[in-house]
């Protein structure tokens, strides 16, 4: 697999654009991830330990515990198309300039 | 079989997650007799189209690359669907809607987990994973490690959670394929395991994604059948619909039943509503919380959904295949609302569980009683197209995990290890990848026949439990974290493996014979005083009292011949398969204890066995999986 090229990819690391990605990036994803994991574990906790609230009645028969659930199923799609918007838009044409600043060196000085 | 032939029962205390069928099938709910060849021609129009498919795709497979990812050729919406037909195995799609129709509000609560699980696929792993991967889970392990030994461990891992959900789906499918098309158990899982085999080996990657694609889109467009017919007589209004449901006679004797004792004291009224709260089918909160853990995390360590993110050629199809493989499968869930509540209503809860006791089959119940019932044309018709779908289902799925293994099995432990430094040619490649699925599809139908009448329900628990792990933090920390080396994945893996499994034998999964004793003995006492009474009810002048009476005196019955079968059973045995009389653990699912011991593995093995190499190539993995910077190079090789 780790057949030798001839990138530097050390270069890449330190090229102020790569440490924005990066810094950007990071901050995002993880934050996301912190997000959706919490308003998930909500559900199971909520459902065990705040019954009550989970059997307030809001319309009809619907209650508390049934708009929650459904609201998971809102946030799950949210995550994913807010992060799919800000990483078409932003991540991929930095990576891009990266990868083809790089990638031509790469042709330029290969063998 | 007539309906008025069949003996509901409720078999309420079998109430293991029903993942799978549940052996305990009383008998078919297949199509009527005179309507068979409805359901012959309905399979064969799936199984040939399929078949065509498979036999275009065989023309495309040259190279081990075609073999294991299609060539790269899928684009994101063509992998979205197929990640949702990997996924939507018979579990989810048969289990969550019966967990719905029996239990209420928990099964949907179910539900939310598997959705859930795809965001740390997506913010995680599914793009930088098509950057630096190339056919298999240890190529990224591989990158900057000692490849012989993380293939070996990671390899050894693929085929375990492989094989843990695979044997769930084989002797849940063919128990399924046994109840819905009357063909006994032996016959449905070679049938299963051939077909599965055809796809495979002659189709590789082009095939087994077609099949997914196609099986999902089936899926998909029947549920949304039955869900239109059910929800248009409420002008599709939510509270319309549910109030029925809650009013429903059925739905509120279904929820005496579970609570016992409690629900005396609750109106009518009370009872129905009671179906719409939490609490009647998880009884621990930790249990429901360790598994939530399970899922959420283990999906992403799935070793045959990471595989198809290798048959899109960049990050940003990767990424689309997720996106749309989470409206699929979230749509879908939410129509599973639809489905379980409205078998519960229209069919009965205690009908379905009469039939099988883990509710699998409420969808093709509801969609048979949606047609028309059990005498009419469209009834079969919907019941036949319900069971095709199921049975494509449970096909694409194994294909799915077959090909997994198979890769793990030829490319890391054959090409990798064992010809390690020899050049095999791509001829070479494609010839043990097929040899490998052979093999794997040989193993895989040998388990499902030797399996037959196992409660093998908490098998899929136990994989998505390794997955979470043992994969997830080895590929999780090789992508993000420098100090990660070769000792840390061989640690992990092996520490994450041995914590869920272990865990798993000593909890309250397996069967401890003195509680199964003991709980036949309370049975046995209380049944005497108990059948007077009914019997004494059975004379009652209010006929729904004594029709009530002779029903529970039938139940009781049954109980007793049960209770009796047990103790005959278990004898004088005290201990469990590992020779303990009582659990030793407590939670039903290892994750939340299990996944930490795996992360903690990866991090002090890593630590403990330093590796400069791994260290300096750390920009390299690093720069790559972001920018996806010689992506070509993993996708041509």
């Amino acid at each position: 697999m780790a057949t030798p090229d001839v990138v530097d990819w050390d270069a890449i690391i330190r090229d102020p654009r790569f440490q924005a990605l990066h810094r950007r990036k990071s901050l995002f994803l993880w934050g996301l991830m912190a997000i959706s994991v919490f308003y998930y574990f909500l559900l199971p906790i909520g459902a065990a330990y705040y019954q009550d609230l989970f059997k307030i009645r809001v319309w009809g028969p619907i209650n508390f515990g049934l708009v929650f659930a459904l609201s998971e199923f809102i946030v799950a799609w949210a995550i994913a198309l807010i992060y799919s918007r800000r990483a078409s838009r932003d991540f991929d044409k930095m990576a891009a300039e990266i990868a083809a600043e790089f990638g031509l060196k790469t042709k330029g000085t290969g063998a | 079989m007539t309906p008025t032939t069949r003996k509901w029962s409720i078999i309420g205390a079998c109430a293991a997650v029903p993942l799978v069928a549940t052996p305990a099938l009383a008998q078919a709910a297949g199509v009527e007799d005179k309507y068979r060849w409805l359901t012959f021609t309905i399979f064969a129009v799936v199984i040939g189209i399929t078949m065509f498919v498979t036999y275009l795709a065989a023309k495309r497979v040259r190279s081990a690359s075609d073999f294991y990812t299609a060539g790269g050729g899928v684009s994101g919406l063509q992998n979205g669907w197929a990640i949702a037909g990997d996924y939507l195995s018979a579990a989810s799609f048969l289990g969550i809607a019966g967990l719905i129709s029996l239990y209420g509000y928990d099964g949907f609560m179910y539900s939310v987990g598997w959705l859930v699980a795809y965001i740390s696929v997506l913010l995680l792993i599914a793009e930088p994973c098509r950057n630096i991967g190339r056919y298999t889970l240890s190529d990224i392990l591989a990158y900057r490690n000692d490849p012989k030994k993380v293939r070996i461990v990671g390899a050894l891992s693929t085929i375990t959670v492989s094989t843990f959900y695979l044997t769930a789906q084989m002797v849940g499918g063919g128990v399924l394929v046994k109840t819905l098309i009357g063909i006994n158990y032996e016959t449905s899982v070679v049938a299963v395991g051939v077909l599965m085999l055809l796809y495979v080996i002659f189709g590789g990657m082009v095939a087994t994604t077609w099949v997914q694609i196609i099986k999902a889109v089936l899926l998909v467009a029947a549920s949304i059948v039955i869900v239109v017919l059910v929800w248009a007589p409420y002008g599709f209004s939510l509270p319309g619909f549910l109030t029925d449901v809650v009013g429903d006679p059925r739905v509120q004797a279904r929820v005496a039943t579970l609570l016992g004792d409690p629900a005396k004291s609750m109106t009518a009224a009370e009872l129905g509503q009671r179906f719409l709260e939490p609490g009647l089918y998880f009884k621990a909160p930790i249990d429901q919380i360790s598994l939530g853990m399970a899922l959420v995390f283990g999906t992403a360590g799935l070793p045959h959904i990471l595989m198809r993110f290798f048959t899109v050629r960049t990050a940003v199809q990767a990424r689309r295949s997720v996106v749309w493989a989470m409206i699929i499968i979230g749509g879908f869930y939410v129509m599973t609302l639809f489905l379980g509540f409205g078998a519960a209503h229209l069919v009965g809860s205690a009908n379905i569980a009469g039939v099988d006791a883990g509710g699998n089959m409420a969808g093709p119940l509801l969609a048979q009683y949606i047609g028309g019932g059990p005498d009419s044309f469209l009834g079969n018709f919907m019941l036949a197209f319900v069971s095709a779908v199921a049975f494509a289902t449970i096909v694409a799925v194994v294909a799915g995990l077959v090909l997994a293994s198979a890769s793990a099995m030829a490319h890391d432990l054959f090409v990798g290890v064992i010809r390690a430094g020899k050049e095999t040619t791509a001829r070479g490649q494609v010839v043990a990848a097929r040899v490998a699925t052979l093999i794997v599809g040989a193993m895989s139908i040998a388990i499902g026949i030797a399996a037959k009448g196992q409660n093998v329900a908490v098998l899929v628990g136990l994989a998505f439990a390794v997955a979470a792990s043992a994969n997830f933090p080895c590929v999780l920390l090789t992508l993000y974290w420098k100090r990660c080396n070769t000792g840390g994945i061989v640690t992990g893996m092996l520490v994450g493996t041995i914590a869920a499994v272990g865990l798993t034998l000593v909890s309250p999964n397996l069967t401890y014979p003195l509680a199964v004793k003991a709980a036949a003995h309370k049975v046995l006492d209380a049944a005497p005083a108990k059948r007077i009474a009914a019997v004494e009810a059975t004379a009652s002048a209010d006929p729904a009292v004594a029709a009530k009476a002779s029903k529970d005196v039938i139940a009781l019955d049954k109980a007793v011949a049960k209770a009796n079968a047990d103790l005959t059973k278990w004898g004088n045995e005290t201990t469990s398969f590992m020779g303990l009389e009582k659990p030793l653990f407590d939670l039903k699912n290892p994750g939340l204890i299990s996944i930490p011991l795996g992360f903690l593995g990866v991090i002090l093995g890593s630590l403990f066995m330093r590796d400069k190499r791994a260290e300096q190539m750390w920009n390299e993995v690093y720069a790559r999986q972001n920018t996806g910077l010689l992506v070509s190079k993993s996708v041509a090789l």
